[in-house]
């Protein structure tokens, strides 16, 4: 079959060994022109010709070739789909219109054939058949339709599959997790329970833009933070513990004596020598609070700040305490506009209390969500606010007690805005008593 | 609307756990990587998943999700699921079953020759590219998102498949500033970045845009109202004055009538440095390390060269458990350009408001 459009420089990604989407792209093309299963497409069976034609131009030129999103999506929402146009529509008039869908992904991404199946045959009937598995936030993004065919896909996600949609624009975006204790031992909480409890609860927040922008809750188990929120959520909650780490001293042995792989097998591609339990673990620990003295691991755990090395490195012997929580980090986001934010401390523990809804996580939430949502200026994230305003601001606002850990440092300088009510006497003075005393 | 279903949120998540994965949750004592991409996590009741990893690009049709399906359905009972990084992961219950899920991937390959699930992206290694959506879909891109991530990660293969590195080593690429891929805090971070000014379509500027929010966006107040002559017609337009643009598109994205996307302007950036574990040390910012680099569709020789390079100094040159960042500054970002070989100019010295004065050098401390 010949292609509708030549694209010699997309030709060129098909080759080398790294999964190609050029090749993907061709096949599924073809598969459609094909159509052996005769689906009705909804929209050009050539769509995704037309994609790979345009997406040719702007290798060539060097250029985008969409516009702006248009005002389009399904009745009530707000968000959820990203209307798409493309500025070439009579040369490529498959994607004149190619709108994207955001539909909200299972906590932990995990999947079942006979349901993603199922997705893929709406997809494939009323959309281009692409998709991203997943998109950055964490939806599943179906990528190109036309503005008919929302309504439908929306009904058809809602009332067959009992799926929604997700988040865009000055809403809510869709809540996004790490595995946590689904499969992994150091999750402190259970990530996946308390993302889909808390994105059914603010399912009015996710779908009606009511925010001055975008906002971001995302959930790790650990500090490890494999899905990135201390850097990227306008609210994390990083799984940490309280008490004491868990040590099995046989399974110290056995790491010692080499019969267990250090940091689980991770560095087998060298050899990095016999394992050296001082020289990578003890001496490696931030706050030098770990000893091993006579074949026996000790923790000085009260100087502990649980960065998970240790226990990274020898996962059979140690675990994270019982005494399990979270810590809430607030403002993350990347560099637009005044540079990129890491998420700050505002609740160094919080019990995760599945019985009562999560409630003390609510509260900080509901808490943040006031203040910003009346001091906030348009366009404005939480971190950003929090510069303008200061964090006393957020504290107040949260009616958090202020501590030391909520700082690297103390400030650097003396320019304190003291409140009257906090000077002896407050500031009401009278100018002529103190001329009594003090000449001009 | 009658009959309307609204706000309820997406599958509960266990509907899709395997049994072994529901009955063993919060249970897990310890996980083993047993070689790249393949794990096993061993639970307090004796059972044991294993995991295969596979590498796979974001942007997937629906006949290469269905392929996907099927392989589930053939080893895992139908379950499968994706990373965060976009891996695709299939997990099996016993030690036997994890030879032919693995033959089986690395068996399917397209025509052109790549593998369609590449196993691999564990430990200290590079595992995939998250990535935004660039020329394929974005009004904003500097950059494209998917080839140049193609062109990376073929470059980059052997440490997909291998666990060679002092630590593991995390590539993200941005098409844009606005990064939707939270690139910033990356070991290796490839960024879409414009260098020309927008150009003001004044004959529109009044009817598409909203002018005091296209002035708003601006975060160097590079852009005030003006009236010009478009065709002898005085127009309600905007005048940018080129030395203040930082070049963001913070207004184009506000102002349609302000197309700032070019051929030779735009390019990429790379950053390096940056990390979101606490792990040994806190998260990082990453650094910019070199300033522009050229898009050259389709396959970005300057830009992959330029990290292929970075990535093998780094492997013959870090200690064990150092991530790059960590290391970068334990031998000092002076001595990172020259082992490096990469030329510091005076783009990499930040002068972007308060932040600058405190990357700065302000000791005695620094070598020769």
């Amino acid at each position: 079959m010949m292609a509708k459009h030549k694209t010699p420089l997309l030709d060129q990604l098909v080759s080398g060994p790294w999964p190609s989407f050029v090749d993907d792209m061709k096949q599924y093309a073809a598969a459609r022109a094909k159509n052996e299963k005769k689906v009705e497409f909804q929209i050009p069976v050539d769509v995704v010709e037309d994609l790979m034609g345009l997406l040719e131009l702007s290798y060539s030129d060097g250029t985008t070739h969409w516009k702006h999103g248009g005002i389009v999506g399904v009745f009530g929402y707000g968000g959820g789909v990203i209307g798409r146009y493309c500025d070439q529509p009579e040369k490529f008039p498959g994607v004149a219109h190619f709108h994207t869908m955001r539909v909200a992904q299972p906590a932990g991404k995990f999947y079942k054939s006979d349901y993603m199946r199922k997705l893929c045959d709406l997809w494939e009937f009323r959309g281009s058949g692409l998709t991203n598995m997943h998109g950055s936030t964490g939806d599943i993004i179906f990528l190109g339709t036309q503005t008919a065919q929302l309504e439908e896909i929306f009904y058809e996600l809602t009332h067959k599959f009992g799926q929604d949609l997700g988040g865009s624009g000055s809403n809510l975006r869709t809540p996004s997790d790490c595995i946590g204790q689904a499969r992994c031992e150091f999750a402190c909480y259970d990530t996946q329970d308390l993302c889909h409890t808390l994105t059914n609860d603010y399912q009015d927040e996710l779908h009606r833009p009511a925010f001055p922008y975008k906002f971001k809750f995302k959930f790790d188990g650990c500090p490890n933070c494999c899905v990135a929120s201390i850097a990227r959520a306008d609210m994390s909650f990083i799984g940490t513990w309280k008490d004491d780490i868990r040590i099995d001293q046989k399974a110290v042995e056995g790491y010692v004596k080499g019969q267990f792989k250090p940091n689980a097998g991770a560095h087998a591609g060298r050899d990095w020598g016999s394992f050296d339990i001082v020289k990578e673990v003890i001496d490696r620990c931030p706050t030098e609070c770990m000893k091993y003295e006579n074949g026996k691991l000790t923790i000085n755990n009260k100087e502990c700040t649980r960065c998970m090395h240790c226990i990274n490195v020898m996962p059979r012997a140690l675990r994270p305490g019982i005494e399990k929580g979270l810590s809430i980090l607030v403002g993350a986001k990347a560099p637009i506009l005044d540079g990129a934010q890491m998420g700050s401390l505002l609740v160094p523990f919080v019990e995760v209390n599945k019985e009562d809804g999560y409630q003390a996580i609510k509260d900080v939430i509901e808490a943040i969500w006031d203040w910003w949502m009346e001091e906030g200026k348009n366009r404005e994230r939480l971190g950003e606010l929090m510069k303008r305003q200061g964090f006393q601001k957020l504290l107040e606002a949260t009616g958090i007690k202020p501590i030391p850990q909520h700082v690297k440092e103390p400030r650097h300088n003396p320019y304190i805005f003291w409140k009257e009510e906090e000077v002896e006497g407050g500031w009401e003075r009278d100018v002529t008593e103190y001329r009594k005393h003090h000449q001009r | 609307m009658e009959d309307r279903i609204t706000d309820i949120g997406p599958k509960h998540y266990e509907e899709f756990y395997p049994p072994v994965i529901k009955n063993n949750k919060a249970k897990w004592l310890y996980h083993e990587i047993l070689k790249p991409g393949v794990l096993v996590h061993v639970s307090e009741t004796g059972d044991e998943v294993y995991t295969v990893r596979a590498g796979g690009a974001r942007l997937m049709s629906v006949g290469l999700i269905r392929e996907i399906c099927d392989i589930a359905d053939k080893h895992c009972n139908g379950y499968f699921r994706f990373t965060t990084r976009n891996n695709i992961e299939f997990m099996v219950d016993k030690k036997d079953k994890v030879e032919p899920l693995i033959k089986d991937l690395e068996s399917r390959k397209f025509p052109g020759g790549s593998y369609k699930f590449p196993v691999g992206g564990t430990g200290a290694g590079i595992t995939n590219i998250v990535h935004t959506q660039g020329w394929i879909h974005c009004h904003t891109p500097a950059t494209d998102a998917s080839g140049p991530v193609k062109a990376a990660m073929d470059v980059l293969f052997d440490d997909f498949k291998n666990m060679r590195l002092p630590a593991h080593l995390r590539v993200s690429l941005a098409c844009c500033l606005n990064m939707c891929g939270a690139v910033h805090c990356s070991d290796i971070a490839i960024l879409g970045y414009h260098r020309k000014p927008p150009m003001v379509d004044s004959a529109y500027v009044d009817s598409m845009c909203e002018i005091p929010l296209a002035i708003a966006a601006c975060p160097t107040a590079a852009i005030k109202p003006k009236k010009i002559d478009v065709d002898g017609q005085q127009k309600n337009s905007v005048e940018v004055n080129p030395n203040r643009c930082m070049f963001c598109g913070n207004c184009y994205t506000m102002c349609p009538a302000l197309p700032l996307s070019d051929k030779e302007g735009d390019g990429i950036v790379i950053m390096a440095g940056g990390k979101v574990s606490n792990r040994i040390s806190n998260p990082k910012f990453s650094k910019v390390v070199v300033a522009f680099l050229p898009n050259e569709a389709p396959r970005w020789p300057s830009t992959t060269a330029t990290i292929k390079k970075m990535v093998d100094v780094y492997a013959n040159d870090a200690r064990k458990y150092e991530r790059f960042g960590e290391w970068a500054e334990r031998i000092g970002w002076e001595r990172f350009f020259e082992k490096t070989g990469l030329e510091f100019t005076h783009h990499l010295i930040d002068d972007f408001r308060d932040p600058a004065y405190y990357t700065w050098r302000q000791t005695t401390n620094f070598k020769f």
